[in-house]
C-alpha cells in the first residue's frame, strides 16, 4: 500500500512541480524512488516532527500540495497542535501520510501501535480522514486529495496488501465502497470496516456466508467526512451492523457509525469490533495482535456468529 | 508616520485596549512596541489595499499574547479603522487576545508558542523554491523559546540556508512566572550562533540599531539571521517595566491608568495626537495595593532553582 502511494505520488508530482513530500526521516526503501525522481519535490526534514508539520503549513500558505511521512503516530500525536492550529485552523493543504495504521509494527511495542489517531483526526474541524482498505483505495484517494484544499489524514498499513476493492475507479471522498451483495441466506448482517482489516473482514464474509449467514460488506475507506446515506440505507435493512477497524473502539471507526445512528433511529443494532480500549501488552506481529485482540478473520466471524445467531 | 510616531502610538492603542479589555499581555505588548514600529514603517514590504499581495514581505507575530501590538500597527497602517481597535477581546469582534488571521494584513494566526518559526521557515523555503523575492520574518519571545520546536525549526532553517528568513526575539529577559534566567538559564546569543544562524544584538528600543540590523539580511553564508533585541518589559511606563505583574495585570480605573496614559505623555513625539486623551489624564497618585500577592511588592517566587548537590 505504501509503495503504491509512493508510485502514485511520483506520477501525479512529476506533472505537478507543487506537489511536495517532507519526511521525518523515515521512509528507508519506500521514499528512494520519490528523492531520486523529483528531488527538487522532496525535503528530510530530520526527527523533528513539530518542524516538518508547521514548515509544510507554511509551504502549503505559499501555494504547495504538502504531503508529510512519517510512522506510527509520529506524524500525528507528536506535532498534534502544528496539526490543528497551523495546518486545519488555516484550512492549509497539508496531506498528513502515515505508515503504519494500527499493528503494523506490533513487534516494536505499545509505542508504535496506531490504535487512537483515527480517533484523535477525527476530532479536528475540517480534517478528512481517509483510511484506504487496500492498495487500489490507496492510489485513487492519493490523486484525489492532492487537489482538495484543506487538511486530510491519509492512514496506511503497510506493504504487501492483496487488492479487495476491485471495482474502484475514481475515489470520491465521504463515499463507501460495496464489495459484496447479501446472498439469498437464511440470516443477514451488515459488515463495514475502514483501513488495512478488510483483507480480514472480507475472509471473515466468506466465512460467515459457509455458516449461512449473508454479509452486505463495505469498505468505508473515508471516516471523515462519514457516508451516512449507505449507514441508514443499511441500518433500515439489516438488524445487525457490524463495524471492524484496527483501532481503538473509542471515538474510531465504530464510533463514527454510531454517532449517525444514534442521530436517525432505525432498526438496526451496531456492534462494533476493535481494541475494546486497553494497550497491548504483547509481543508479536500484526497477524498474531490481530489474532489475540480478536479482529481477525476467525474473530470478525465468531463476534458476527454470537450476535446473529444469539449463541 | 516615522517608526518613533508609530512604537508611540502601539503602546498607547496597547495601554487603552488592555484598559478597555481588561485583557493581559501589556508588559510584552510595551517591550516589542519599537521593533513593531520599525517593521511596520522602514522595513516591511506590504499594500494596505491588497493585502494579498504576493510580492509582501510575510510576518508573524509567534509571541501571539502580544496581538495588540500587531492590531495597532496595522490598524494604523490602513488596514483597517482605527476605531475597531478599541472592541479588542469583546464579544463579536474580530481582534481576539492572541493574533487572528481572521484580519485583513494578517495571514497567521498564533496564540500557542514555538508554532511561528517553522511556518516561517515553510514560508521562506517556498519563496527559495519560487524564486520570489519576499523575506520571511517572525517576532518570537524569549520565553517562547522554551519551546522544542523552536530548535526544531532553527536546526532546519540553518540546514536549508534560508537567508530570506529573520528572526527577531523580543529579549525581555523575562517570561509568564519570573526572570529567563531563573527558569531555564539561556544565553540567547550562543544558543542561536551554536544553531548556526547569523546572529545581530541590539538594543531593542534603539530604532537605529533595529533599522541597521533589520535592512538588509542577506549575508555571503546564506544563513538564516536572527535579531535579539534586547528589551525592557513594560518599557515606556517606569511602574509596569521590570516587574513580572504586568505580565498579566492590566491597568485599572484610577491611578494605574491615568498614570500609565501620563508616563507614555512624557515621550510623545510632537506630530503625534493621543486618539483617547489628547491632554493626557488628570494627575493622580500612584497607590499599589499592599496584601494583594500579585503585586510587585509582594511578589517573590518560591521554586527557585533547587541547588544540586555535586559530589
Amino acid at each position: 500500500m505504501r509503495d503504491t502511494v509512493i508510485r502514485t505520488l511520483i506520477e501525479l508530482g512529476k506533472e505537478d512541480k507543487n506537489i511536495e513530500l517532507i519526511t521525518g526521516d523515515l521512509g528507508f526503501g519506500v521514499l528512494k524512488p520519490f528523492w531520486e525522481t523529483l528531488p527538487d519535490q522532496f525535503i528530510n526534514a530530520g526527527i523533528a516532527e513539530q518542524n516538518m508539520t508547521g514548515v509544510a503549513a507554511g509551504m502549503a500558505l505559499e501555494g504547495k500540495k504538502m504531503f508529510t511521512y512519517s510512522i506510527g503516530n509520529f506524524p500525528t500525536l507528536r506535532c498534534l497542535e502544528q496539526i490543528r492550529n497551523d495546518c486545519a485552523y488555516h484550512n492549509a493543504n497539508v496531506n498528513i501520510i502515515c505508515v503504519g495504521g494500527g499493528y503494523v509494527y506490533g513487534s516494536l511495542g505499545m509505542s508504535h501501535h496506531a490504535t487512537e489517531d483515527i480517533a484523535v483526526m477525527r476530532a479536528l474541524p475540517g480534517v478528512t480522514v481517509i483510511c484506504p482498505g487496500d492498495p487500489a483505495e490507496a492510489a485513487s484517494a492519493v490523486r484525489t486529495i492532492a487537489n482538495t484544499e484543506g487538511t486530510c489524514y491519509l492512514r496506511l498499513g503497510r506493504g504487501g496488501e492483496k487488492v479487495v476493492n476491485t471495482g474502484i475507479k475514481e475515489f470520491v471522498i465521504g463515499r463507501a465502497y460495496k464489495i459484496r451483495d447479501a446472498k439469498d441466506l437464511p440470516k443477514k448482517a451488515a459488515i463495514f470496516s475502514t483501513g488495512a482489516i478488510l483483507e480480514e473482514a472480507s475472509k471473515a464474509c466468506d466465512m460467515l456466508e459457509e455458516y449461512g449467514i449473508a454479509v452486505e460488506q463495505y469498505s468505508f475507506p473515508t471516516v471523515k467526512p462519514i457516508d451516512k446515506e449507505t449507514i441508514m440505507k443499511c441500518a433500515e435493512k439489516y438488524d445487525d451492523i457490524f463495524t471492524v477497524e484496527e483501532h481503538n473502539t473509542v471515538g474510531g471507526f465504530g464510533g463514527a457509525v454510531s454517532e449517525v445512528m444514534a442521530e436517525n433511529p432505525s432498526k438496526a443494532r451496531l456492534h462494533r469490533i476493535g481494541i475494546n480500549d486497553f494497550y497491548c501488552i504483547e509481543v508479536g506481529s500484526q497477524s498474531y495482535l490481530r489474532k489475540q485482540v480478536g479482529i481477525n478473520a476467525d474473530g470478525i466471524t465468531q463476534k458476527v456468529k454470537d450476535v446473529v445467531c444469539g449463541e | 508616520m516615522t517608526s518613533k510616531e508609530l512604537a508611540w502610538l502601539i503602546r498607547r492603542h496597547g495601554i487603552e485596549m488592555t484598559h478597555l479589555s481588561g485583557g493581559s499581555h501589556i508588559g510584552a505588548i510595551l517591550s516589542v512596541a519599537d521593533i513593531m514600529g520599525v517593521l511596520y514603517t522602514d522595513i516591511l514590504k506590504f499594500d494596505s489595499k491588497n493585502p494579498d499581495w504576493d510580492g509582501r514581505d510575510r510576518f508573524i507575530l509567534s509571541k501571539g499574547h502580544a496581538g495588540a501590538s500587531v492590531y495597532a500597527a496595522i490598524a494604523e497602517n490602513g488596514f483597517f479603522p482605527v476605531e475597531e481597535l478599541k472592541t479588542h477581546y469583546a464579544d463579536g469582534s474580530r481582534l481576539s487576545g492572541h493574533v487572528s488571521h481572521h484580519l485583513p494584513g494578517i495571514d497567521f494566526s498564533t496564540g500557542s508558542l514555538g508554532h511561528g518559526l517553522p511556518v516561517a521557515a515553510g514560508r521562506a523555503l517556498a519563496g527559495k523554491q519560487d524564486k520570489k523575492n519576499f523575506r520571511s520574518f517572525v517576532v518570537m519571545g524569549d520565553g517562547e523559546c522554551n519551546e522544542g520546536s523552536v530548535w526544531e525549526a532553527a536546526e532546519f532553517a540553518n540546514h536549508y540556508k534560508l537567508d530570506n528568513l529573520v528572526a527577531i526575539v523580543d529579549h525581555n529577559h523575562m517570561q509568564s512566572l519570573d526572570y529567563c534566567n531563573n527558569t531555564l538559564e539561556v544565553d540567547m546569543a550562543k544558543r542561536w550562533s551554536g544553531f548556526g544562524w547569523n546572529v545581530i544584538e541590539v538594543d531593542g528600543h534603539n530604532h537605529d540599531e533595529l533599522r541597521a540590523a533589520l535592512k538588509d539580511t542577506s549575508n555571503s553564508e546564506h544563513k538564516p539571521t536572527v535579531v535579539i533585541a534586547h528589551t525592557v518589559k513594560g518599557k515606556g511606563v517606569p511602574f509596569m517595566e521590570m516587574d513580572i505583574l504586568w505580565h498579566y495585570r492590566f491597568p485599572h480605573d484610577g491611578w494605574e491608568y491615568n498614570c500609565a496614559v501620563n508616563e507614555l505623555h512624557k515621550s510623545k513625539p510632537e506630530e503625534v495626537v493621543d486618539p483617547y486623551t489628547p491632554n493626557g489624564c488628570p494627575e493622580t497618585k500612584a497607590e499599589p495595593e499592599k496584601g494583594d500577592h500579585t503585586v510587585s511588592e509582594t511578589y517573590h517566587p518560591t521554586y527557585y532553582k533547587r541547588e544540586v548537590e555535586h559530589r
